[in-house]
């Protein structure tokens, strides 16, 4: 399954935030969103998953207009962890993850036996099974955080959407969620902080610098001193690990680069 | 959950029939549980020939025609006055909202008032009331739900604020209507809609209150999961298949209809929809498949209970049943602020 983004634009009262910006994503293609604060990537992510209505441009989930689709049905092929998690109320972790279940049920139906297993399935998979009757509230920032995905894999849908999925995560977790997101083969796109991150995980890289898509192409096309001069305003030294093959970067702070313009 | 829920379930509904028997029980004229139940089956078609008429004709008047429609009626009151609250706390995200904050109530005592001693759609016969009553009720709650939206989402300070507005201004308009009214004891209606009874209970007005209830009840339970989704937040619910703005107006539409009849037939009362799920969330947690059901049954035996304490406190006189019920709700309310293991919605 594919999902797409047609020259969206979109407007917080005068400010334009994002300006015809474009991007696809193929069938099982891991694509990443880097830039800067502000640049615009939560809000395209919004946009791409219907809490933010374009101004123009649309989205295609599936090659299909997203506003032409219910919102079930789009709940059934897209699975979001956004940001927030911000749950006032009590739910246990149990609870939370069931909701996933939601877009596939009827007014009348209950929970089966198949629904339990894949929420079974979903917090063994995020390693949380053993707070599953845990009150949510009572959890930590990283244990919410495998919540919110452990919900949007028991929504088995085609497609995942994350908004800095490693956020408030240890360092063991993070790469523990990455890679359980990469095994699970789906279409997905995720706004990334941490570039090293970026560059194990991405196929496909996406830069956007004050709401406009300056960049794209495979982690190692993309993540060029250059770019991240222009795009982050430092200094990086970019390596390829031995082991992964994979673009390292190492940020070399500006005392240092100050340091070497003088020596030379 | 299940099983614990079906024991609780069963339990309060126990509570809620021994309850409603003990209620019919008391009075200036008490009558035994004996005779209550006799009375109450003797008037069902199927049994009625197996059962002996042993009892005076101003013990069934007692039973049947005054005691029993009022209990009834608290009943489905209280019921009604929980679920819409726990409906509407879902709707706004916020803990402290119930027909009555929100101006809901006072709405549809406009709505009754202005039909009561105007005689405003009196085309529609007897249902000009209930009409009337949940014309009211929507009116306010659009009317706060549109003053309080900040660029397309719901400001938790200024629900409050504007349901205060649109409920003094509400209030003051049928306070006006009833003291304009040449009628004898306007002031005694004046109490009767700010503070509420049940005096008016009689076996023609239940009917409304009660098909009304049962629909809205039924609706809301199914939408349990959206219910759920709509507490954790617009993006979870957006997320999660729940077209958030149909399902709003389809709450505002329910909870309006049901807060409207029943004003239309018990004046405001005030504390019920918002502490009975309170106390049923610390029970049961803020799954909807629990918080619905059970905030029905314990709301209703609440009601029955402060309805039969108005009767029975200062006999003969009776009193405004909203006294009773902010006399029990506002310290357990203190009480809940203060404890700490306690979420109301606020978040860490």
């Amino acid at each position: 399954m594919t999902l797409e983004a047609k020259q969206v634009s979109f407007s917080i009262s005068d400010a334009r935030i994002l300006h015809e910006v474009s991007i696809r994503i193929k069938d099982k293609q891991f694509v990443g969103l880097i830039g800067p604060n502000g640049s615009g990537k939560s809000t395209l992510l919004k946009n791409m998953y219907r809490l933010l209505k374009p101004e123009s441009g649309t989205v295609l989930l599936n090659e299909q207009d997203i506003l032409k689709q219910s919102s079930k049905s789009i709940a059934r092929n897209l699975a979001v962890v956004s940001q927030e998690t911000p749950v006032l109320f009590d739910f246990t972790v149990h609870d939370l993850v069931s909701m996933g279940r939601t877009p596939h049920k009827k007014l009348l139906e209950l929970d089966q036996e198949r629904d339990f297993q894949i929420v079974k399935d979903a917090l063994n998979q995020t390693g949380i099974a053993h707070l599953e009757k845990r009150s949510f509230s009572s959890l930590s920032g990283g244990e919410k955080k495998r919540v919110m995905v452990a919900r949007a894999l028991a929504q088995q849908a085609q497609v995942l959407i994350l908004d800095e999925p490693t956020n408030h995560l240890d360092i063991q977790h993070q790469l523990q969620l990455m890679d359980l997101i990469q095994t699970l083969h789906l279409t997905v796109v995720a706004a990334i902080h941490d570039l090293n991150i970026a560059a194990m995980y991405c196929d496909q890289i996406y830069v956007l610098k004050q709401g406009r898509i300056v960049c794209f192409g495979t982690p190692v096309e993309v993540l060029t001193p250059a770019l991240l001069q222009d795009v982050f305003g430092v200094y990086a030294d970019i390596q390829t690990h031995p082991l992964t093959g994979k673009p390292y970067l190492m940020y070399i702070p500006e005392q240092f680069t100050k340091q070497a313009l003088e020596t030379t | 959950m299940n099983k614990k829920f079906m024991l609780l379930s069963m339990t309060l509904f126990l509570v809620l029939i021994i309850s409603m028997t003990i209620a019919i029980m008391v009075g200036s004229v008490s009558v035994t549980p004996f005779y209550v139940w006799k009375v109450i089956l003797s008037k069902i078609p199927i049994i009625q020939n197996s059962i002996e008429e042993d009892w005076s004709r101003s013990q069934e008047i007692i039973i049947w025609q005054i005691r029993a429609p009022r209990v009834l009626l608290a009943a489905i009151v209280g019921a009604g006055l929980a679920i819409a609250g726990a409906a509407i706390q879902a709707l706004v995200r916020n803990s402290i909202a119930e027909p009555y904050i929100l101006g809901i109530s006072s709405g549809a005592t406009v709505g009754a008032t202005a039909v009561i001693i105007l005689g405003a759609f009196s085309f529609l016969g007897v249902y000009a009331l209930s009409v009337s009553a949940f014309l009211g009720s929507l009116t306010a709650m659009g009317l706060v739900f549109f003053l309080s939206r900040v660029g397309g989402r719901i400001s938790v300070f200024r629900l409050l604020l504007s349901g205060m507005a649109v409920s003094f201004i509400l209030s003051a308009i049928s306070n006006f209507i009833l003291m304009m009214s040449k009628q004898e004891g306007g002031m005694k209606a004046v109490m009767f809609w700010m503070l509420g009874s049940l005096a008016g209970a009689k076996w023609s007005n239940l009917l409304i209150p009660i098909i009304i209830f049962i629909v809205v009840f039924a609706l809301l339970w199914l939408h349990y999961r959206s219910l759920n989704l709509l507490l954790l937040g617009e993006e979870a619910a957006v997320t999660l298949g729940v077209n958030l703005q149909q399902f709003r107006i389809q709450l505002i539409l329910l909870v309006s209809l049901l807060t409207g009849v029943i004003v239309a037939v018990s004046g405001s009362i005030g504390f019920v929809g918002l502490i009975i799920p309170h106390i049923v969330r610390l029970i049961v947690g803020s799954n909807h498949k629990y918080v619905i059901p059970i905030s029905a049954l314990l709301g209703g035996i609440f009601l029955v209970w402060a309805d039969a304490l108005a009767r029975i406190l200062i006999a003969p006189e009776e009193m405004p049943i909203g006294i009773i019920t902010a006399f029990c709700g506002g310290p357990f309310f203190i009480w809940l602020l203060r404890s700490n293991n306690y979420s109301f919605g606020e978040g860490d």
